[in-house]
C-alpha cells in the first residue's frame, strides 16, 4: 500500500507535564501553551459542541420540541453572538440570568423537562458523557468566538446583579473564612503550582472569563462557568451552590462585566 | 438572610413589585450537602467586618477588639509541649482535602499549607498566596516566645493580623491539637525537609 | 453505539490530510472511582480508516492511548466526492463508524 506516510496520535501529553517536579513554574507554564497551541485546532471541547449543536436542533423533552425557539437575547433561536451579551435581563423569566441558566429556563419551559434535575445533573462526572447543558453550553459560546464581551450593564437588573456579586465575591464564610477573593484578588499568585487570576483587574477577568467553557484535560470532560462558580464553592468550604441559582448568576454577571470589552475565546483549554 | 427587609418594606408599602434578586436571600442558592449545612452561611463578627472590597481599611478601634478576641481564642498546648512529628506534620501540609461537602468527615482534616507557602526547598508544586516558609526554624531557632508566636500565627492567624486571609487552624477546629504540633514540628525540628 | 465523531479532511498537493477527533472514554481498568471500586477498562482495540472502500489506516490500540483520542493522517490521492470514513471497535464490543464527502 502506498498510504500512510505519517499517522501522529497525540496522548496525554499533560501527564507528562504533571510528572517532570524539577522543572521551574515558569517553564512549565510555558510548555503548557505550548500544549494548548498544539491542540488549538483539536481541542475535544469540539465533541461536546457537535452533541450540543445536535441537541440544539432536534426535537426532544416531554414537549418533543427543538431549542430553535429558545431565545438567548437576541431573538428566537439566535446563537451566534449570544454568549457575548450575557448575562442579562429576561422580561419573560423577571430576572437576570446567564447562559446555563436561560438553556435551563428554555428546557423546561420549552421541552417541559424538568428543572430540578437540570439543575441537579448539570455536569457529568469523570467518565460520563458530556450532559445535554454541557454539550450546548459549549457550543453556544464557540458561536461568539472573536466577539467583544459586552455584558448590557446598562439595564439596572444587570446592574444591580453586578453589584450584589461584587458584594458576594468579598462575602467571607464557613470554617476556613473564605470568599473568592481569598484566592482573586492578587496579581501573579498561585494555589500550588496554578496561576490564579486576579478577577478583580480587569485583565483578570478577561483572561479567565473569556477562555470558559473549556476543556479540562485533567478531568477528560467539558466544563462551564457554572461548574466553576460550583466547585469553588465546594472548595471554599460552603453547602452545595445550586446550579442556576440567584448567587451564580449574579457573581456572573460580576465576573462577566468586570470582563467587558475582552475578546470571547471559547473553548478554551485548561489543565 | 441577606436584604429579606427589602421585600417585606415594599410588600408592606403595597407597591406592585417584582422580587429583585438581592432579596431573594444568599441562603436560597445553597442546599446542605454532606458536613456542609446552610448555617456556614452565616458571618461570624470577624467574618462580616473583613468582607470588604480590595484596600478595605478597618478603624483602629475595630481592629483592636479583632486582634483581642483572636488573642483570647488560642490556646496554648499542655505542659508547653509544642513539637510533635515532623513527618506527621509534613503530611499534613501536603493533604489538601478536609471540610469540603466531598469530605469524610471522619477522616481527618488536612492543613493544606503548600497551597499558598513554600516549605521543604525540595518540594517543587508549592503556592504563593502566603510567604515562604523554608527555613522557618533554622533562621529563628526554638525560644519560648517563638513557639509561641507561631503556634498563634496558626491557632488564629487573626491575632497577628486581622482579617487575614488564612484560615483559623485551631480556632476553626480544622486541625486538632495534636496535628497543629506536629505541624510546628516540620516547621521547627532541624531534621525536617523544610530546615534543610 | 458510540458518540459521533469530528472528522475533517482537506486535499493539497495530491495528498489528503485527515484529522479525527474520537469520543471515547478509555478507561484503562485501573483507575478508582471515588468509591474506591475499580472503573472497569473500556478503549479503543481497533481503528480503521477508508478512502472510498481502500483501507488507508488500521491501527490496534490498547489502554494507554488518552480519553478522547485525536488522529492525524494523510494518504496520497483524494479527490472531491470521494468519502473517508474512520471506525473503531472497543474491548466491550462497541462500535462506532462515521464517514464525509471530500469536498
Amino acid at each position: 500500500m502506498n498510504t500512510i506516510p505519517r499517522v501522529v496520535l497525540r496522548l496525554a501529553s499533560v501527564l507528562i507535564l504533571a510528572s517532570t517536579p524539577a522543572l521551574t513554574f515558569a517553564a512549565e507554564e510555558n510548555l503548557f501553551d505550548e500544549y494548548r497551541q498544539m491542540m488549538a485546532d483539536d481541542n475535544p471541547a469540539q465533541l461536546a459542541e457537535m452533541q450540543g449543536e445536535e441537541y440544539w436542533k432536534t426535537a426532544g423533552g416531554p414537549k418533543k420540541q427543538t431549542l430553535q425557539g429558545c431565545d438567548l437575547g437576541l431573538g428566537p433561536g439566535k446563537t451566534q453572538g449570544a454568549y457575548a451579551v450575557l448575562p442579562r435581563f429576561f422580561a419573560d423569566a423577571g430576572r437576570v440570568m446567564d447562559l446555563e441558566t436561560r438553556l435551563i429556563w428554555c428546557m423546561t419551559t420549552i421541552q417541559g423537562r424538568d428543572p430540578a434535575e437540570l439543575s441537579g445533573k448539570a455536569f457529568s462526572k469523570q467518565g460520563q458523557p458530556t450532559t445535554d447543558l454541557e454539550g450546548l453550553t459549549t457550543w453556544i459560546a464557540g458561536q461568539s468566538r472573536d466577539r467583544v464581551l459586552a455584558v448590557p450593564v446598562d439595564q439596572p437588573q444587570v446592574r444591580a446583579a453586578f453589584e450584589e456579586g461584587k458584594r458576594l465575591f468579598f462575602y467571607r464564610a464557613g470554617p476556613y473564612d473564605f470568599s473568592c477573593a481569598s484566592c482573586h484578588s492578587q496579581s501573579g499568585k498561585r494555589i500550588r503550582l496554578t496561576s490564579l487570576p486576579n478577577l478583580t483587574t480587569h485583565d483578570g477577568a478577561v483572561s479567565a472569563y473569556t477562555t470558559w467553557p473549556t476543556y479540562r484535560v485533567s478531568q477528560g470532560a467539558a466544563r462551564t462557568m457554572q461548574w466553576r462558580m460550583v466547585d469553588c464553592a465546594r472548595q471554599q468550604r460552603l453547602p452545595e451552590l445550586i446550579v442556576g441559582s440567584p448567587v451564580t448568576v449574579s457573581l456572573l454577571t460580576y465576573l462577566a462585566a468586570s470582563a467587558n470589552g475582552g475578546k470571547m475565546a471559547a473553548p478554551g483549554l485548561k489543565r | 438572610m441577606f436584604r429579606r427587609w427589602t421585600c417585606v418594606m415594599a410588600a408592606t408599602l403595597g407597591v406592585a413589585f417584582v422580587v429583585p434578586l438581592q432579596a431573594e436571600g444568599v441562603a436560597d442558592s445553597f442546599r446542605a450537602k454532606g458536613q456542609a449545612k446552610l448555617d456556614r452561611l452565616d458571618q461570624t463578627d470577624m467574618q462580616r467586618i473583613c468582607s470588604g472590597p480590595v484596600g478595605m481599611t478597618v478603624p483602629d478601634d475595630v481592629r483592636a477588639r479583632l486582634q483581642k478576641t483572636a488573642t483570647d481564642s488560642v490556646k496554648f498546648p499542655a505542659a508547653d509541649r509544642f513539637l510533635g512529628k515532623w513527618e506527621a506534620g509534613q503530611k499534613i501540609a501536603q493533604t489538601g482535602t478536609g471540610m469540603q461537602s466531598s469530605d469524610d468527615p471522619a477522616v481527618p482534616s488536612g492543613g493544606n499549607c503548600y497551597a499558598c507557602h513554600q516549605m521543604a526547598p525540595t518540594e517543587m508544586s508549592y503556592g504563593t498566596l502566603g510567604p515562604s516558609l523554608a527555613g522557618y526554624g533554622k533562621q529563628r531557632g526554638q525560644s519560648e516566645a517563638m513557639l509561641k508566636y507561631t503556634w498563634t500565627r496558626i491557632w488564629n492567624p487573626q491575632a497577628h493580623m486581622p482579617c487575614s486571609h488564612m484560615p483559623r487552624f485551631g480556632d476553626a477546629g480544622i486541625l486538632t491539637e495534636e496535628q497543629i504540633r506536629d505541624v510546628m514540628a516540620f516547621l521547627f525540628d532541624p531534621a525536617s525537609p523544610v530546615n534543610k | 453505539m458510540g458518540s459521533p465523531m469530528k472528522i475533517r479532511a482537506a486535499i493539497k498537493d495530491g495528498r489528503t490530510e485527515v484529522k479525527v477527533l474520537i469520543s471515547h472514554p478509555m478507561e484503562t481498568g485501573l483507575r478508582k472511582d471515588s468509591e474506591g471500586k475499580a472503573v472497569p477498562a473500556h478503549y479503543i482495540t481497533e481503528v480503521v480508516a477508508r478512502h472510498n472502500e481502500r483501507v488507508v489506516l488500521s491501527a490496534i490500540w490498547g489502554p494507554a492511548v488518552s480519553q478522547n483520542p485525536f488522529v492525524q493522517f494523510q494518504f496520497a490521492g483524494g479527490a472531491p466526492g470521494d468519502t473517508v470514513s474512520v471506525a473503531w471497535k472497543d474491548n466491550q464490543g462497541d462500535t462506532r463508524s462515521d464517514q464525509l464527502t471530500l469536498a
